[in-house]
């Protein structure tokens, strides 16, 4: 049966009062706490991870159990207030275990209702990791690990801020989902085109593991809500690249001009506002629609299909338009061009969610 | 405070007052006017109560389900969009008692005398003239003591010239001073015997638009809208107003020029290929998102907090309108290089997303160009949203007489 896509209609593409004091208090944090020098420093560093910063997020502030349930020991909040602080861990690049944690994991174990680990995971104090690679698109085949007498065997590749985890959610070939201890494991860095959100190859050799639920639905829904919140990333990612290359090219002076007054520089970064307004929309639809849970499917296929070419194209276009001062190691845009390039393909590239879409709103394939 | 539920025990009242099955069309229309329920956010005794403007939802769901007749909008964008809230900012009060009823009516169908042959993005380089005369000559009792202005020159592309009793526009009333500072404002009296219009046939076959050519058009100096001289600044009004016009409708999902490719699609298996599967949803995405941000945009103006977004509307408008609709004629394949029919006609309603594929394709091309290029609107977002330098000018300071030509 064919039926015409349709949209809600309470959808509210707005920020809240709320929300907005949230952007402020998290903006200030980082300000403070995440200059563009340490974030570079850090990630040739021994601790790529920076458990200072995200200890005064998490347990600080209380970001960790914005979408975990009061009576589970979170603050009870939304996709909304998750999108908004994800907007500003964007903009700044800063090298936390956020998605990972707070969305991936955290929305693994609410789908499986592991009460225990759920509270410590809304409590900051214990960081948790989905053992899925990061390219993994919503609903796409995921590699399990074997289930032999009760412990688990297996080497998985690609996994998002595993070195900073202390539990891994692992799927295992029986179908069920695990919590291994992270010291249970060996955890070996790989080496990540993303300076700061490392990757890791976790390998499993006779490994404790507790089973939490069902694998299957928990990945789904996890990797759901991670494609359609990183959308709000790529926002801060796009909008810091943005008001970054538009200061410096007022700045900027070449044949007694500044560079920013020639017609075919200002015309790109007009056009490049415009896509950031546009994936605003587009962010915002996804975060209330993972809220509310209505058109849901549709609203993060949408959006993580707009969002990962308008982060690029800004961090490209923020590179050429800073010209040869945003080729060195010095400057953060490469940061930025890492992240956005590893965002267009982490939990499906722009393609796998189009791809999606055909058969939500019945455009299907010849 | 007039808050929706007052709105609607009004529009009751109204209803009760002239019964929908017994009120002739224009007697309802006028008494709706009257009423102030016309457009709530007006002032009173203009059509309006001073409401907030989104409260006029209210009032127009409430006659729509009583079946009462409406003003036919489309019939006159011009005159409801554009020309009504320049005489509403900038008309005395006579002028405001005169024009704005049997415009919103529709009984007075309006069109918009701005563009020339030498002057499209430099709008402000027009050349049509104004003169003004001593003594009132005019035919017309509305004469002041200012005396009349004897207007000459030519404008295009003016949409619905043919059926409209009055014009706004702008004229040249001093060559010698800078371009910006010569210019003043007018209502044109469209049955004057010195205006002539002729169709102008556009690339679709048909012609939507007219040239206007203006030969001593005399005009009294009460039908001038604002300070001589200060035309380019009224003129704004009438501008920005075309922008939200033209960028600014909510639709729903597949509202817009999607819509019909997307039913074409799915109707036609036998269309499809993975390459135009890959465009197709590539461009179904932007075309969702687009909607989106015009919804944003609807909700921000909604809660009081207009931002700047509405600058790029219409550019991503245009873009997306002229990428859809040529998917849509190379989807068609042997049908695409056929077209419904060359026949030039005079369209009574311009549907950007009716007609066949090929009209819809060409009549797009438009849209980067009417209410403002594309390429002076991106000048627009860089200057005035991101605070870039302006454009070097070399006609500021130069009176307009001695600009090149």
């Amino acid at each position: 049966m064919t039926t015409q896509p349709t949209q809600r209609t309470q959808q509210d593409l707005l920020y809240s009062e709320e929300e907005e004091a949230l952007r402020a208090a998290v903006r200030d944090l980082l300000t403070d706490h995440c200059a563009p020098a340490g974030v570079i420093a850090r990630t040739e560093s021994d601790a790529p991870h920076d458990l200072a910063l995200w200890k005064l997020l998490a347990d600080g502030m209380g970001l960790a159990g914005l979408l975990v349930p009061e009576a589970q020991g979170g603050q009870g909040a939304s996709h909304r207030e998750v999108a908004v602080v994800l907007e500003e861990l964007g903009r700044a690049v800063a090298p936390v275990p956020y998605l990972a944690s707070a969305v991936v994991a955290t929305e693994a174990l609410l789908a499986c209702g592991d009460g225990d680990l759920l509270e410590r995971l809304a409590s900051g104090r214990t960081i948790g990791a989905l053992a899925v690679a990061l390219h993994t698109a919503p609903g796409a085949a995921t590699k399990a690990v074997r289930v032999e007498n009760g412990t688990l065997y297996g080497e998985l590749t690609g996994i998002a801020d595993a070195a900073a985890a202390d539990v891994l959610l692992v799927p295992a070939d029986d179908g069920g989902l695990y919590a291994v201890p992270a010291d249970a494991v060996t955890v070996t860095p790989q080496v990540a085109l993303d300076l700061t959100r490392p990757l890791a190859t976790v390998t499993l050799d006779a490994a404790p593991g507790r089973r939490v639920g069902d694998a299957e639905p928990a990945v789904r829904r996890a990797l759901r809500a991670a494609a359609g919140l990183l959308a709000s990333e790529q926002l801060g990612v796009a909008d810091w690249l943005l008001t970054e290359t538009v200061r410096y090219l007022k700045e900027r002076k070449q044949f007694n001009r500044p560079v920013g007054g020639f017609q075919a520089l200002k015309h790109r970064l007009a056009q490049l506002w415009l896509e950031t307004v546009n994936l605003r929309a587009a962010a915002r639809a996804a975060a209330d629609a993972l809220a509310s849970g209505e058109d849901t499917d549709i609203a993060v296929a949408v959006a993580q299909a707009y969002a990962a070419p308008v982060a690029v194209h800004a961090a490209e276009e923020a590179l050429q338009l800073h010209a040869g001062i945003g080729m060195t190691w010095e400057h953060p845009i490469h940061l930025y061009l890492k992240r956005a390039k590893t965002d267009s393909i982490a939990y499906g590239t722009a393609g796998a969610h189009r791809s999606a879409l055909a058969g939500l709103v019945d455009l299907q394939a010849p | 405070m007039t808050d929706a539920d007052e709105l609607v025990r009004r529009t009751r009242e109204l209803l009760d007052r002239y019964p929908v099955a017994s009120t002739d069309r224009l007697e309802f229309l006028r008494a709706r006017f009257d009423a102030g329920l016309a457009w709530v956010h007006y002032p009173e005794g203009l059509g309006g109560l001073g409401a907030p403007r989104h409260l006029q939802a209210a009032v127009d769901a409430e006659l729509e389900a009583a079946g009462a007749p409406d003003n036919d909008a489309r019939r006159n964008g011009i005159g409801l969009g554009m020309a009504a809230p320049t005489i509403l900012k900038y008309g005395t009060d006579e002028q405001k008692q005169r024009y704005l009823r049997p415009l919103w009516t529709g009984e007075e169908v309006w069109c918009q005398l701005f563009s020339e042959p030498g002057a499209g993005s430099d709008l402000a380089a027009l050349g049509t003239r104004a003169v003004r005369e001593g003594g009132g000559t005019s035919r017309s009792s509305e004469a002041e003591s200012g005396g009349d202005w004897v207007v000459n020159g030519q404008k295009v592309w003016t949409s619905g010239a043919h059926n409209a009793r009055w014009a706004i526009l702008i004229a040249r009333t001093d060559p010698d001073v800078p371009k910006h500072a010569g210019i003043t404002y007018f209502l044109c009296d469209m049955t004057d015997p010195g205006v002539d219009v002729r169709p102008l046939r556009q690339i679709t076959g048909e012609a939507e638009f007219n040239e206007v050519f203006l030969t001593d058009v005399r005009i009294p100096d009460s039908r001038r809208l604002g300070e001589v001289g200060d035309g380019w600044r009224v003129a704004q009004t009438t501008l920005n107003n075309e922008r939200v016009a033209i960028g600014g409708m909510q639709l729903p999902r597949e509202g817009g020029m999607i819509g019909p490719v997307a039913k074409t699609w799915r109707e036609r298996p036998e269309l499809r290929t993975h390459d135009l599967h890959q465009r197709l949803l590539k461009l179904w995405v932007e075309a969702e998102v687009s909607r989106l941000t015009a919804e944003r945009l609807r909700q921000q103006l909604v809660a009081g907090q207009p931002g700047p977004e509405g600058a790029g509307m219409k550019l991503g408008f245009a873009r997306l309108n002229q990428e859809i609709s040529g998917l849509e004629v190379e989807l068609r394949g042997e049908e695409g290089l056929l077209y419904d029919d060359w026949t030039m006609r005079r369209p009574e309603l311009v549907d950007f997303t009716g007609r066949d594929a090929g009209y819809r394709y060409l009549r797009a091309k438009g849209n980067s160009i009417e209410g403002g290029t594309s390429e002076v609107l991106l000048n627009i977002v860089a200057e005035r949203v991101l605070g870039l330098p302006a454009e070097p000018r070399t006609d500021k300071d130069v009176a307009w007489k001695d600009l090149s030509r």
